[in-house]
């Protein structure tokens, strides 16, 4: 099926834009939802974004919204009626929930996830389920047992991960908002590698009930878009306490929206702007690290006072994150052992027919080998007579780095960094070398560590063509600090480059 | 096979046991420990569940609040020290009827740390059990193993599994090590267990029905040869839900763990089981290093903070515990300590209490429930309070009683008449017509018949012997359908032999 002219000049717009159009009577919430479903259906074939698309469950969604009273439709948050794209890490009720992981196929879950009661209130339906690495464990979605998921900008390279069938859905006009979920760099990461803008929140800020646990003290649900405002005006909408996530913070959204409307002015004086001297220099590529330096010199045009501040643990983040992490995974995929739900591998003939036996027949089965890797990692750091050598150090150097943030965040009010070290990379080519893979997320992990809030936005393109993604990164709970700067420099950088680097995307999939 | 044993007496001149308690309480919450659910006992198999209490992916625990004032309680009850900061823990393990194959306990950070519980033994002699902690931790569910004998899991071809009871609150009561009980170790045992259980109802925390499962106790023992030396290696008997199986496998322990030390043998550190119908204990898996939980705190769970402002609150609405309680009623009622303890050991000092509320005398109370109700509760096989007769019931036949309007014997009709179903003692006496016979001429008439009847017990009367009265009396009694008094019937008795 072609897509019209008219169908990809819709699905270009920003969410905020498609709500005006909502608004102003201009498209209804069931053509926006066509049109992406169009879309979908064209460019998946070469793109591989979503594990399921839900289609008739989002035009059900759009038609309930479309029928309602401009009086009920006024009291809905702006994104009302805007479709969006959900990680498959998120359990959606009535729609399969796998997080790309074949120990869940098939599994159909009874509930929705608090962010997901969000969006069903707020009108805005789910066009379906997207690719991510098993468990949300990778960084370039490679390890997902279902499929592949391709960049937009380059079909031959992968779009990061673990979210990076979020980024690229929404990166290919798929869906203009899709959500995931960060726990070493999952949303921003592959932000940086797609185009995107990804916004970690504050830990606590999003309730994580519902939200698949892989490492539940660094898990956080957040936006995904194409604009900075786009992700303010979702994360009002997902944000807040919920009673059923003990670790959710008491107090509602922060003021992100306005900060959004208020960074576009392009106004930054008096800001003090950090940058972290140990995220970036050697392993950051050159056209990383020249994107990076032009923004920053934009942030101090617009009046920004930038100096650099020393983070002296951050260098241990990785070592800390790669103890922490594991330890909590070993623990929280315990669960799958075909008792309950998902798979269930028996063992073969000859084989004692115990439960014991069943469980390990169906992990082996169920768990791709990063997964697999992991859950052995952890479960050796937890071990009694290296609990204090591996997990209490690693928690003590979570100390340091949470200190780290204080002393720099006593100086400036926001940090910024390249959020990846490179553009993307072509698939295999870090699949063999876990360490490599790994090292994608050096940047993005210590605000997991602290539990702050982080954004990635597009920082241009590098010389090879491909975006490159410059983070922002506020104290706990101040997520509208990163916001302000954040649109400024995309509005400052859309003006350097013209106009979106959208703009530069070949879309072959829109017709074009 | 009949393992080895030592007489008793001897192991325990031989050696010194030490031993260890720990008690699992489960507590009486409408709701489960993490999750809304609800909790009922004897429920259809998997229905009282949510996402939670299932480990759904995704699902997050959140603390009962209830549950946690529930251990405050507890705490004070065990004079423990409540801690300001307490944390949630994962036990990690795999097994069937743990919905999220981690258990969430408390490790290195319980709610209730250091006390004690003085308990009381028959003969007076107060042992303080020294308390290491009391912590909250949530139940498994329930396996049932189907097809092979006595549901045991050798032999059976499948096992079904119930997660009603995943997610219920416990309490584990973990005892230090017990030093210097001696041959006296199961009776302390088991005063102690029944302290807790007094102790948990009087606080309305927990049913305590040990029957159900709401309480049941892991008994570790080791013997040395003197109380200088080091701990001996350790058994645990997992699971004992009785009170005399908790004294019966102290004894039994004890026993085979001399017959083995004595021939120079070594204790298998392992965990054991009580097995009823054998009154013996059984091994089962061997302990070893390799047992590995991998305790962690739980990421989903903020640490609790208890205020000293909330303990104070607790503590305030803190009810009499019990053996302050059964020293100030045996005080109020006049009972000597073996009194006291029949009325113990019949479980009917709460029914007697309230039948004195009701306006009963202590003795006629007692008179009842430790006469004629438990008569009748043995011979049924429940409990007192489980028999269709209320302590006001009671109350009113007493009163019936000092009203001079029922005798000993229609009062005992009347008592029947409710455990029948006929209704209140009032109600039943009306039906029956039950009155004491006032009429002296009708008894003087039965008097005399019974004279007549019965000539060499007149005899015997008219001799001083007084021993066959009651021949007479039963004789009248009977004439008269119960109806005299017997009072009355004595009185006149006594007058027509002196004349």
């Amino acid at each position: 099926m072609s897509i019209s002219t008219e169908t990809a000049a819709l699905v270009k717009l920003s969410a905020a834009e498609q709500a005006a159009k909502i608004k102003a009577g201009e498209v209804t919430s069931r053509e926006l939802v066509e049109a992406h479903l169009a879309v979908i259906e064209a460019a998946e074939p070469s793109i591989k974004a979503f594990l399921k698309v839900s289609g008739d469950v989002a035009l059900e969604q759009a038609d309930a919204f479309d029928a309602k009273s401009a009086e009920d439709k006024a009291k809905l948050p702006e994104l009302a009626g805007v479709p969006i794209a959900i990680k498959d890490m998120i359990v959606t009720k009535g729609i399969e929930t796998t997080a790309a992981s074949k120990i869940l196929e098939g599994w159909v879950p009874p509930y929705d996830a608090t962010v997901i009661e969000k969006l069903k209130a707020a009108g805005m339906p789910i066009l379906g389920k997207t690719n991510l690495d098993e468990f949300a464990q990778g960084s370039s979605t490679e390890h997902s047992a279902y499929q592949t998921t391709h960049n937009p900008w380059d079909t031959e390279r992968v779009p990061g991960g673990s979210g990076g069938g979020s980024a690229s859905a929404v990166a290919a006009f798929e869906a203009p908002l899709a959500l995931g979920t960060d726990t070493g760099g999952s949303i921003r990461q592959p932000g940086s590698l797609t185009g995107t803008v990804g916004v970690k929140p504050t830990y606590g800020g999003v309730s994580r009930f519902g939200a698949i646990a892989m490492a539940s003290s660094l898990d956080q649900i957040g936006p995904v878009s194409r604009t900075v405002l786009d992700s303010a005006l979702l994360q009002e909408i997902i944000g807040g306490h919920d009673e059923r996530d003990s670790t959710s913070i008491p107090e509602g959204p922060r003021p992100m929206v306005a900060a959004a409307r208020e960074g576009a002015k392009r106004d930054l004086k008096g800001l003090k702007v950090g940058l972290v001297k140990e995220l970036g220099g050697e392993g950051f590529q050159p056209g990383v690290e020249a994107r990076f330096n032009e923004a920053v010199a934009q942030l101090k045009d617009m009046g920004a006072e930038v100096t650099e501040v020393s983070c002296p643990h951050f260098p241990y983040a990785l070592g800390a994150y790669y103890i922490i992490m594991p330890s909590e995974v070993s623990s929280n995929l315990a669960r799958y052992d075909g008792m309950r739900y998902g798979l269930r591998v028996m063992p073969p003939a000859g084989v004692p027919q115990t439960a014991a036996n069943m469980m390990a027949y169906t992990r082996e089965a169920g768990f791709g080998d990063e997964v697999k890797r992991r859950i052995i990692l952890g479960t050796y750091a937890l071990s009694a007579g290296y609990y204090d050598a591996w997990y209490g150090s690693a928690q003590k150097v979570r100390t340091l780095i949470i200190n780290d943030f204080k002393a720099a965040f006593d100086k400036v009010d926001v940090l910024v960094s390249p959020t990846s070290p490179s553009t993307a990379f072509k698939f295999g080519e870090k699949m063999d070398d876990p360490l490599a893979m790994y090292m994608n997320d050096i940047a993005t992990i210590p605000a997991n560590l602290a539990g702050v809030p982080a954004m990635s936005i597009p920082a241009g393109l590098s010389d090879d063509g491909l975006p490159v993604g410059i983070q922002f990164i506020a104290p706990q709970q101040r997520d509208e600090v990163m916001y302000k700067p954040a649109a400024a420099l995309e509005a400052a950088l859309e003006e350097s480059w013209g106009g979106p680097i959208w703009n530069d995307l070949k879309t072959p999939w829109l017709g074009e | 096979m009949a393992e080895k044993l030592m007489k008793y007496a001897e192991a325990c001149k031989q050696f010194d046991p030490v031993f260890g308690l720990e008690t699992h309480v489960e507590l009486c919450t409408n709701t489960k420990l993490f999750c809304p659910a609800h909790i009922e006992f004897g429920g259809e198999p998997n229905t009282q569940l949510t996402p939670v209490s299932l480990g759904l992916p995704g699902s997050l625990p959140v603390v009962n609040k209830t549950a946690v004032d529930y251990a405050i309680k507890l705490g004070l009850a065990l004079h423990c020290e409540i801690n300001e900061w307490s944390q949630f823990a994962r036990k990690n393990y795999f097994y069937p009827d743990m919905p999220r194959d981690y258990q969430i306990s408390q490790y290195d950070k319980p709610t209730n740390g250091n006390g004690y519980l003085d308990v009381e033994l028959d003969d007076g002699t107060v042992f303080r059990v020294p308390i290491e902690r009391a912590h909250i931790e949530d139940d498994a569910g329930k396996n049932t193993h189907v097809g092979g004998a006595d549901g045991r899991i050798e032999g059976a071809d499948h096992s079904l599994v119930d997660y009603n009871r995943a997610g219920v609150p416990l309490i584990e009561i973990v005892t230090k090590p017990i030093e210097g009980a001696g041959d006296r170790a199961p009776e302390i045992a088991g005063a102690y267990m029944r302290a807790i259980r007094d102790i948990v109802r009087a606080l309305g925390i927990s049913h305590a029905r040990m029957e159900q499962g709401n309480m049941r106790a892991d008994v570790n023992l080791s013997l040395r040869r003197s109380p200088n030396d080091p701990y001996g290696t350790r058994s645990e008997t997992k699971n004992v839900n009785s009170f005399r199986g908790i004294e019966k496998t102290l004894q039994y322990e004890i026993r085979r763990q001399a017959a083995i030390l004595a021939d120079g043998g070594e204790i298998l550190q392992e965990t054991r089981h009580w097995d009823e119908s054998t009154q013996t204990t059984a091994g089962g898996r061997v302990k070893s290093d390799a047992d590995d939980y991998r305790y962690f705190p739980d990421p989903d769970l903020v640490m609790l903070h208890i205020t000293k402002e909330h303990i104070a609150e607790i503590e305030a609405q803190m009810p009499e515990m019990p053996r302050e309680r059964r020293n100030r009623l045996k005080a109020e009622w006049n009972l000597t300590d073996l009194q006291m303890r029949d009325i113990l050991n019949a479980d009917a000092l709460d029914l007697i209490e309230e039948t004195v509320k009701a306006g009963a005398t202590a003795a006629g109370a007692r008179k009842w429930w430790l006469g004629e109700l438990s008569r009748e509760a043995n011979a049924k096989g429940v409990s007192l309070e489980e028999l269709p007769v209320t302590p006001a019931d009671v109350a009113q036949v007493e009163k019936l009683i000092a009203d001079g309007k029922l005798n000993d014997k229609l009062a005992k009709q009347t008592i029947a008449g409710v455990l029948a179903g006929e209704g209140t003692p009032d109600e039943v006496v009306a039906k029956h017509n039950y009155k004491i016979v006032e009429d002296t001429g009708a008894i003087d008439a039965a008097v005399e018949a019974a004279f007549e009847a019965n000539p060499d017990v007149v005899e015997k009367l008219k001799g001083g012997n007084m021993k066959p009265m009651g021949v007479i009396i039963g004789a009248v009694m009977k004439a008269t359908r119960g109806q005299a008094d017997a009072k009355a019937v004595t009185k006149i008795v006594m007058a027509k032999i002196k004349s």
